[in-house]
């Protein structure tokens, strides 16, 4: 690890600020991603402008239609959270399949979701669910805010605050893992909503995490297994490395599809 | 049997200071006035260094020293030096090229070492290492063993023509030739026994220290034998004399076999503390370990099984790449021979065995021996011979090995591959695996399975294996340039407390409770009052150190002749005293009686007086209670063992479960039975880790693409059942306490009757074969692959 300052801002505002100001200034949350990377010095920031000294950024909170859960929110909080257990069941079930314990008590749904790691779990969470990121400058949906791999529409200085959830008729996550990593290989979240079903895909793509459309519209007219057991998912365009080709990636994210549809019943 | 005695459950002593954070690893020591070392290694697999500029890096702060490849060939110092050397066919040696401490014209594997930094703190070490400029002209590289013997392959050494070490046979060709001219079935197979990289739970640390006053030099080092690495370091490469040099292995964070080879780094900051008059401290970090540590296994197979009409074996021949890596590593050349091709009779009458090795170099981190060390790749190999045969002739696969078994009455039996077995009964071992498994309760478990969409597959392995190595005559002859005895001396106090110093080495074997319980038992003292010290060749007076199984079987023998000396005298002593004659004292629970009489001292009271001896007759009874032994093997044990595993199979994602795993093992006397079994579970979880995770990558350029957890799987808790363990123990193993070994039983029984579980389950599915590790990608393709067949 290199040298970088620390500082601990008390608000949004003057967080957002601070980076602004700093030479080459890097948001910290949970650090379960960001502290490897310096520790193998393959980041450097000037600056770590460190979330934990603000106190609105935790939270779990019942919306109504949905939960709200705040960005410094970790994940175990979310999945011991009794809002969340009751209102979007699948939501709790997948924070409470990220990484191992120690993990689930630093990482943060506000981190997961701006770093956007293509086999990290939230971001399937909030593309199947079609939640709203709302930072300090904005709202954005969840189908605009993921743009690639690793990357995102955040802004260098814009704040990620809270991820709103619209609960579902029916939701489920099913994660096929990394035998090493225990990342997702291929993880399928799996939702019937207002708006229609929306099956969304992370671990797989090289574009990182994205929708299945054609699996939406069998699911629109039958929400079962096998509406989507015979649709093939192209292996082209999906990862390969030595864990899983791009063919295997394929037949999971179909056999994950159909065991999500079948777990959220 | 006392509660504390041979055979008790005695909890370990050394968990409490392990559990709570007390434990003294070498990384917790530390010297006045101590600086870092910081290794600069190549990234590079294959490279020629064409510049090296240290300039700006000498100048950055806080840095003391920067030494090159240059420094170290300007200096008198030796390369590291190999341990064992074999002989081609034709009797001429093997290829031993130099392995020096840096390197300074070319670069082999990525991690190779090429500079080092010396700074006030690690990361100005680290910061100044990043300033020196190399220039490198890369070359082609190789690390597969099959391409690395093709003309044109990339040359590792100019010293071994087409990348090849040594080219060895074993075993009776002309009769093997004989035996299959005979043959009513040839049975065939290839396996690939894959690389594994050891990762034990503390990195690998060296500590260098050098008094200017007395020219005495320190190191403080990971080690399972730190003697070893005295005789290694001292002698060949840094040419200092054993009483200048005192090597430490404190608390040691686990081994598995990687440490006991004398790794570069030791030998660097034991050099350069003398050169800078201060110490210094270098701490691999996980990445660091991952491309230093000598990995494990790596060998591929050919191997044909010649049977007769009525399924007994008639000859075997078997022809083995082996990988070296890109240097050999301390005892690499024994593995894939002496301590594998040796075993190839398993527990079964073949009477004709041809082996031949080829050892060839790669462009990967050097090869030695991981936890088994050969024996895992020849039971494995073995195994799945054996179910391959129980296929392709129709006869069961149990009944196959009965057929096979070498009976109780043959014993001692001499294998056609140089071993003679001294003692086992394999038919019993294997109806007590049968019992404990409830194999015949199979079907049932396999409908239950099958009701839920799933396959379900049970695998047998009956292996054996050599330990308690070794018979110093022996292993002489085959080329090992140690001998391999072990030491112990035990030193009664005043007070009839017991010190022992082992030559032996604990890194989580639980040598201070069960060589307590050896030194008690014997001594009829408590259990209590006796202390185990290793470790540190300052205390302890010389040792060959721990691995192969060896630790009980050899330095628990040489306990228990330490501890017959330490009874003869005290025999004389008590005679002295309570004016008897020698022949008349009878020692019993810890009381030196004359016969018939009630006239009687306690072990402590003769403890006392061999202190304070105040009326001993001077010329024939010396003061002191204290009395060592060296035991040299008068023949290897032969652990032998019954694994059953059954596994269910996910077909749709290729994901294998081990549903229940059964091990009933003959290791001798058991002296501590808690420990056993925890040294058989330990073992089963690394089997089940070669077999279903861990597979080191490296891509075409030779870099590691399992350089972390990230990509490199080991076994965790959820990946493995409830096992159930037993032993079956036959006793008159060749060592005074009968015991066998149980440290590496696990990891070799294991493999075998995991993957012979999953081909099992997949046969219904058209699988003959699965490779290791059995992934969950590999277990779909190879379902893809039978289907489209
Ligand atoms: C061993 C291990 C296993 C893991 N397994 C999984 C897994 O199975 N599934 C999974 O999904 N993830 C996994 N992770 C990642 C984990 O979930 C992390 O929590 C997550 O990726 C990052 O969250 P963090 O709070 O630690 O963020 P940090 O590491 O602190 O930050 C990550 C990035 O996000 C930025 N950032 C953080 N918070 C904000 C914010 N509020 N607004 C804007 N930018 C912000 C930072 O600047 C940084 O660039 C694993 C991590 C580890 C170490």
């Amino acid at each position: 690890m290199y040298s970088f300052n620390h500082q601990l801002p008390n608000s949004v505002a003057a967080a957002s600020s601070a980076l602004g100001s700093a030479d080459d200034g890097k948001f910290l949350a949970g650090g379960m991603t960001l502290l490897p990377t310096m520790k193998q010095r393959l980041a450097s920031p000037s600056d770590l402008i460190d979330l934990a000294g603000i106190g609105d950024l935790v939270g779990i909170s019942d919306s109504g239609d949905g939960v709200v859960i705040k960005a410094m929110t970790t994940h175990a909080a979310v999945a011991g959270s009794s809002v969340v257990q009751a209102k979007i069941p699948a939501l709790a079930a997948l924070a409470g399949g990220i990484g191992d314990p120690a993990v689930r008590n630093r990482g943060t749904i506000g981190g997961s979701v701006a770093n956007n790691d293509p086999a990290a779990d939230y971001p399937a969470a909030c593309l199947g669910l079609g939640a709203t990121i709302v930072t300090n400058k904005r709202e954005i949906g969840a189908d605009d805010f993921f743009t690639g791999l690793f990357e995102t529409a955040l802004e260098e200085d814009e704040v990620i605050t809270e991820v709103r959830f619209p609960a579902a008729q029916k939701a489920a996550y099913q994660k096929f893992e990394n035998p090493a990593s225990r990342y997702a290989i291929v993880g399928v979240f799996v939702a019937q909503t207002a708006g229609g079903a929306r099956v969304a895909v992370t671990g797989a793509s090289q574009d990182g995490v994205g929708r299945i459309s054609e699996m939406e519209q069998a699911l629109g007219g039958n929400w079962s297994a096998d509406a989507v057991a015979n649709i093939d998912v192209p292996a082209d365009g999906l990862n390969t490395d030595i864990h899983a080709s791009a063919a295997y990636r394929a037949h999971l994210v179909t056999t994950m599809a159909k065991r999500a549809i079948a777990a959220a019943g | 049997m006392s509660e504390t005695g041979i055979g008790a459950r005695v909890k370990r002593v050394e968990d409490q200071r392990f559990l709570t954070g007390k434990g003294n690893y070498t990384d917790d020591i530390n010297r006045p006035n101590q600086t870092y070392a910081f290794i600069l290694r190549s990234p590079h697999a294959h490279a020629r260094i064409t510049s090296l500029d240290a300039s700006a890096a000498q100048a950055s702060e806080g840095v003391v020293a920067v030494f090159t490849g240059k420094d170290i060939a300007a200096a008198e110092v030796g390369g590291l030096p190999c341990g064992w050397q074999i002989h081609n066919k034709d009797g001429s040696p093997m290829a031993e090229p130099p392995h020096p401490m840096l390197v300074a014209d070319k670069v082999r594997h990525v991690g190779d070492q090429v500079a080092m930094v010396i700074a006030e703190t690690r990361d100005q070490a680290r910061d100044a290492a990043e300033k020196i400029v190399v220039e490198y002209e890369t070359l082609a590289a190789v690390t597969a063993t099959d391409a690395a013997i093709k003309d044109g392959a990339p040359q590792v050494h100019d010293e071994a023509a087409l990348n090849t070490c040594y080219d060895w046979e074993l075993g009776d060709k002309a009769a093997t030739e004989e035996g299959f001219a005979k043959a009513a079935h040839v049975v065939k197979i290839d396996v690939v026994n894959n690389r594994i990289i050891p990762n034990a739970m503390e990195p690998r640390v060296a500590l260098g220290d050098y008094d200017r006053s007395t020219g005495d030099y320190t190191l403080f080092t990971t080690s399972q034998n730190p003697h070893v690495i005295r005789l290694l370091m001292g002698a060949f490469v840094l040419q200092l004399p054993e009483h200048k040099l005192r090597v430490v292995a404190p608390d040691v964070g686990g081994g598995f076999g990687s440490k006991i080879f004398h790794y570069a780094e030791e030998a660097l900051v034991t050099w350069a503390a003398g050169k800078l008059g201060r110490p210094i401290k270098w701490v691999s970090d996980r990445s660091e370990a991952f491309v230093t540590d000598a990995h494990g296994r790596d060998h591929r197979t050919h191997a044909e099984l010649a049977i007769d009409g009525d399924g007994k074996f008639l000859a075997l021949r078997v022809s083995t790449l082996a990988n070296m890596g890109a240097y050999l590593s301390t005892f690499a050349p024994a593995i894939p021979t002496y301590l594998s091709a040796t075993l190839l009779a398993g527990v079964y009458t073949t009477p004709a065995i041809y082996s031949e090795v080829r050892a060839v170099f790669t462009n990967t981190v050097p090869v030695d021996a991981v936890r088994g060390a050969g024996r895992p790749e020849t039971s494995y190999l073995l195994e799945r011979l054996v179910d391959r045969a129980a296929k392709q002739t129709g006869i069961d696969k149990t009944e196959l090995r009965k057929r096979n078994f070498i009976q109780p009455e043959q014993m001692p039996y001499q294998t056609p591959v140089a071993l003679q077995y001294d003692v086992g009964d394999y038919p019993a071992v294997f109806e007590a695996g049968l019992a404990a498994a409830d194999y015949s309760g199979f079907e049932g478990r396999k409908a239950e399975t099958e009701s839920r969409g799933k396959l379900r597959g049970v695998g047998i392995s009956t292996y054996i294996e050599a330990c308690g190595i070794a018979p110093s005559a022996v292993a002489g002859a085959l080329g090992a340039r140690a001998g391999l005895y072990e030491s112990a001396q035990v030193r009664v106090h005043p007070t009839g407390s017991v010190t022992l110093f082992t030559g032996s080495h604990s890194h989580g074997q639980g040598h201070e409770t069960t060589f307590a319980q050896v030194v008690s038992d014997l001594l009829g003292v408590p259990f209590e009052a006796v202390v185990v010290s290793h470790g540190d060749t300052a205390k302890v007076q010389f040792g060959m150190g721990t691995y192969g199984s060896r630790s009980l079987a050899v330095g628990g023998a040489a306990i228990y002749k330490a501890c017959e000396k330490i009874i003869d005298k005290a025999t004389k002593i008590a005679a002295h005293i309570l004016e008897a004659a020698e022949a008349d004292i009878e020692f019993k629970d810890g009381n030196f009686t004359v016969a018939g009489t009630d006239k009687s001292m306690a072990f402590g009271e003769v403890a006392l007086a061999a202190y304070v001896p105040h009326n001993f007759p001077h010329e024939t009874l010396e003061p002191g209670l204290d009395e060592n032994a060296f035991y040299d093997p008068l023949n290897f044990s032969y652990p032998s063992g019954c694994h059953i595993c059954e596994v269910e199979v996910d077909p749709d994602t290729g994901v294998v479960e081990v549903a229940k795993f059964t091990a009933v093992d003959d290791i001798g006397r058991v002296v501590n039975p808690m420990i056993v079994e925890g040294q058989v579970h330990g073992g089963v979880v690394q089997g089940i880790g070669q077999a279903l995770l861990e597979g080191c990558v490296y891509d075409d350029e030779g870099q590691l693409l399992t350089g972390s957890f990230m990509d490199y799987a080991m076994p965790r808790a959820d990946n493995v059942p409830f096992f159930t363990v037993a032993q079956k123990s036959v006793m008159g193993a060749s060592n005074p306490l009968e015991v066998k070994g149980v440290g590496e039983v696990g990891a070799i029984g294991s493999p075998p009757a995991i993957i012979n579980a999953v081909v099992n389950a997949l046969e219904p599915l058209g699988v003959e074969d699965v490779t290791m590790p059995a992934t969950p990608m590999t277990v779909w393709q190879a379902i893809q692959d039978a289907q489209a067949r």
